[in-house]
């Protein structure tokens, strides 16, 4: 772990101390991503204490899971995290498959590696753009916004819908890729590699961008274990963990056979993996790192982003020809009256904020016993407090905004 | 202006034509205000669209939705004015007003072009920078009188940042005020006729970096993105107008605009040549004459109507390249207002200590550097942009100085032959004014008066 201490001259505006004043931040606020509450202790610039306040947007999706059979729920992990819905379809999918020990043809395996991926762009596109706007920039906001309406393109031509899917379901998925699809995705990966090192120019690179984010909001690797962070979150901070890699057996032989990398700097060199990625002539190399920036800063955590970005465009390239390679069934949905053995499962994914768990319990019937999602948003959001204090109001939003958290995952 | 109004209608030496005159002066720069506004709106929308690669407004008054701004600005009329229950009534509704007055009062000194300005004020530079910087005052009201805390710190933040900037902005414009010897925005905008190595920012290296030193002291000055912490939305929600609707909202707004323009109009007239384009055409062609100490306002003279007739008192050609002065003027301040919009969309926004340290620890000693640069290199005589080309700016500079001397005598020296000489008037109690050499307009009322 890289650590350096900082020195940091608010300390001593910190300790002369004028009145207080106790601010609202939220729910109605314009940068707290939903309707995220902070409550703020200022004292002028300097905010002393944050206390996030949650359940705006709680609508019992869980009690309403008891209350459904297991393809039935799938519109409800939709909404949960509504910015990676096909993630979340995958993680519930993944869970009743496990518990009716199920096993998905090769074909559906590649089609939810392509899938899953582009939802992780298209979630990485606005946790992107969303930062931008964060930092009071907003044209990289609809440029990552453009490249996520051709995603949500590709998925409505998949599935018909464009935010809420509910495309990959327990068994496989509700239908085949259409004809001719790949080629399209193919045509967007192409066009979106060049869009990449824009969107490197406009934000990572930019001195003002980095004056905003390096050195702000720096949380270690222990920290970021101890408050459960998962995700770019706890990738930013230095720590090698991917549940594409580490997970569970189910999980991670969906990516076997892929070659990509885990996107975290070497606590020890502090240095990135190599790129080593080319693809018609055009490098997607990584930016530097600038000097200001230190390990499990807001910057790290932003740039783990930006480079899994490439990587899930490794991944899907990869998919799409062994997709192609393959023939026959792509795994159809299980009857929507399917009977859960009496026994109960857990299971993580790597979903693009984090590990998404789900737990279900079942009693021989259709409709489980108990459900419960495990969000990943909710334990990135927990390091806020300790991670706000002392700073300036402006570092507010770009350290909530580095956490990328979605509200309808936290409150479901 | 007034002597024309008055030759039209026939009253010579009336009050009226300068009551005519000023209220057509005071019209036509509110038109640069409010129509300004509508059109930079405008520009914004489709500049931050085509940055962001979309259309921007495409519907309204045709195919470039020109028209947007008119019909948002009737929405805004018509929406209601309302005032929070926690604000100090009084001053939450006059605080716009504040603003819009101090940005449209500014534009009284700001000459277009050679002759078309509100006022000939002498120190128009300080003039122009003094009632800006009122528009703090507005900012400051809206914030505390908003009852709102998210208002109350864009407040506090307009109020650190503008004061600050407003240092090295004024020593940046100490620059071509030194250089020029004079605070007369029409005499600095004057020398730097000729091609456009007579520009001050080609001076010499000094005024160039301070011309961009001074470009990013407005920028701030005017609260523009990277530098528009007191309406950051991401973090005050809307800043100091965030309690603000309706009409009063888009006063704060023609009043963002038009400071803009004024900035970018006073970076064009001190360091970009004002109205004189890069390449002189209207000397080449003969136009402008010398383009020299003209003295605008007696662009239309009374006595060389009665002459010499109407279309030779009107002095065709002088209007027609003073009109050219505008619409340059008018480009300029416009490319100015783009870089800013351009800028805007580009960039994150600083943190509002990173404002201050750009200010105190880059901006100041840069304006430091380029205020001794300049006059170091004034000092020792060195080559200058209008030297290297063989322009002749010194001497003009020199003769200007040593002309205006000679003018003014040679206008006393004039009146005393005109006295003698056979004129209608002659006995008149007007040609006892007329010996004053330089009319004001107290003296001309009191002409009216008189009779």
């Amino acid at each position: 772990m890289a650590t350096s201490k900082i020195d940091d001259p608010r300390v001593i505006e910190f300790d002369v101390r004028t009145d207080e004043m106790l601010i609202n931040m939220g729910p109605q606020h314009p940068s707290t991503h939903g309707v995220l509450r902070l409550v703020l202790r200022t004292d002028g610039e300097v905010v002393s204490d944050v206390e996030p306040h949650l359940g705006y947007l709680h609508r019992c999706a869980e009690k309403i899971g008891e209350n459904l059979t297991a393809r039935q729920w799938i519109p409800y992990t939709d909404r949960m995290d509504y910015l990676a819905a096909m993630n979340m379809n995958l993680g519930w999918s993944l869970v009743i498959e496990k518990m009716l020990e199920y096993d998905l043809p090769e074909r559906g395996r590649h089609l939810r590696v392509i899938i899953s991926e582009m939802g992780r762009i298209a979630s990485h596109l606005v946790a992107m753009g969303t930062y931008g706007l964060d930092l009071g920039s907003f044209t990289p906001f609809l440029y990552g916004f453009r490249e996520r309406e051709k995603i949500l393109n590709l998925f409505e031509e998949a599935c018909g819908a464009r935010l809420t899917y509910s495309y990959l379901t327990p068994g496989g998925a509700t239908a085949d890729l259409p004809a001719g699809w790949t080629d399209k995705c193919r045509q967007f990966l192409a066009e979106f590699k060049e869009v990449v090192p824009e969107l490197h120019t406009l934000l990572t690179t930019n001195s003002i961008f980095v004056s905003r984010t390096a050195g702000i909001g720096v949380m270690s690797a222990k920290m970021a274990i101890d408050y459960g962070c998962t995700g770019p979150v706890l990738r930013g901070s230095g720590v090698y963990h991917d549940l594409r890699f580490h997970g569970e057996e189910r999980y991670t032989e969906m990516y076997e056979g892929y070659v990509f990398d885990v996107i975290c700097a070497d606590p020890e060199t502090g240095k990135y993996p190599e790129s080593n990625y080319e693809f018609h002539g055009d490098s997607l190399d990584y930016p530097e790192i600038p000097r200001q920036a230190i390990l499990g800063d807001c910057w790290h955590r932003f740039y783990v982003r930006m480079l899994e970005v490439v990587q899930s465009v490794r991944l899907i390239e990869q998919a799409i020809e062994k997709y192609e390679a393959t023939s026959g069934d792509w795994g159809k949905p299980i009857k929507l009256v399917q009977k859960l053995p009496a026994k109960e499962a857990y299971m993580e994914t790597e979903a693009p904020r984090g590990q998404m768990g789900f737990y279900v319990v079942g009693n021989g019937d259709s409709i489980p016993w108990r459900v419960r999602a495990r969000s990943s948003s909710f334990c990135n959001l927990s390091v806020t407090a300790p991670l706000c204090q002392g700073i300036l109001l402006a570092d507010i939003p770009a350290i909530v905004g580095s956490l990328d958290v979605v509200m309808g995952e936290i409150d479901r | 202006m007034a002597d024309f109004v008055n030759y039209i209608l026939n009253i010579e030496g009336s009050w009226f034509g300068y009551v005519v005159a000023a209220l057509v002066a005071a019209v036509l720069i509110l038109h640069v205000v409010a129509v300004g506004a509508l059109l930079f709106i405008w520009m914004e929308r489709k500049i931050s669209g085509r940055i962001q690669d979309r259309l921007g407004p495409t519907r309204v008054g045709g195919k470039f939705g020109w028209l947007q701004t008119l019909a948002d600005g009737i929405k805004l009329i018509a929406k209601e004015d309302v005032t929070p229950d926690l604000a100090d009534k009084f001053l939450f509704k006059i605080a716009p007003y504040v603003g819009l007055a101090a940005s449209y009062a500014a534009f009284i000194a700001l000459p277009f072009a050679d002759g078309v300005v509100g006022l000939h004020i002498n120190t128009a530079v300080f003039f122009v920078l003094a009632v800006l910087g009122l528009e703090v005052f507005s900012v400051i009201l809206a914030g505390y009188a908003s009852g709102s805390k998210w208002s109350l710190f864009g407040a506090m933040r307009e109020a650190a940042q503008v004061v600050s900037y407003e240092v090295p902005l004024g020593m940046c414009v100490v620059v071509p005020v030194m250089i020029c010897g004079t605070m007369n925005l029409t005499t600095i905008a004057n020398m730097q006729a000729g091609f456009l190595t007579n520009w001050l920012v080609f001076n010499d290296p000094f005024t160039f970096l301070t011309a961009i030193v001074y470009f990013t002291c407005a920028t701030a000055g005017v609260n523009r993105a990277p530098f528009d912490l007191a309406e950051a939305e991401s973090e005050l929600v809307a800043g100091f107008h965030t309690e603000y609707s309706g009409l009063r909202w888009s006063l704060f707004f023609m009043a963002e605009y038009s400071s803009m323009f004024i900035v970018s109009a006073l970076a064009s007239i001190l360091f970009f040549g004002g109205p004189h384009g890069p390449i002189p055409v209207t000397e080449i062609l003969g136009f402008a004459g010398d383009s020299l100490g003209n003295p605008g306002m007696e662009a239309f003279s009374e006595e060389t109507a009665k002459n010499d007739g109407f279309f030779a008192a009107t002095q065709f050609g002088l209007i027609l390249s003073r009109i050219i002065g505008v619409v340059n003027l008018l480009i300029k301040g416009c490319i100015g207002v783009t870089v800013m919009m351009w800028v805007r969309w580009s960039f994150p926004r600083l943190r509002i200590d990173q404002v201050m340290t750009m200010c105190l620890k880059y901006c100041v000693p840069l304006a430091a550097i380029g205020f001794l640069g300049a006059t170091t290199w004034q000092a020792l005589d060195l080559p200058t942009g209008t030297t290297l080309t063989g322009s002749h700016r010194y001497e003009y500079h020199e003769l200007w100085t040593a002309g205006l001397k000679d003018k003014v005598l040679l206008d006393q020296d004039e009146t005393a032959d005109s006295s003698e000489a056979p004129i209608p008037h002659e006995n008149d109690t007007q040609t006892e004014v007329n010996k004053v050499p330089l009319k004001t307009v107290p003296v001309s009322v009191l002409k009216g008066g008189e009779r």
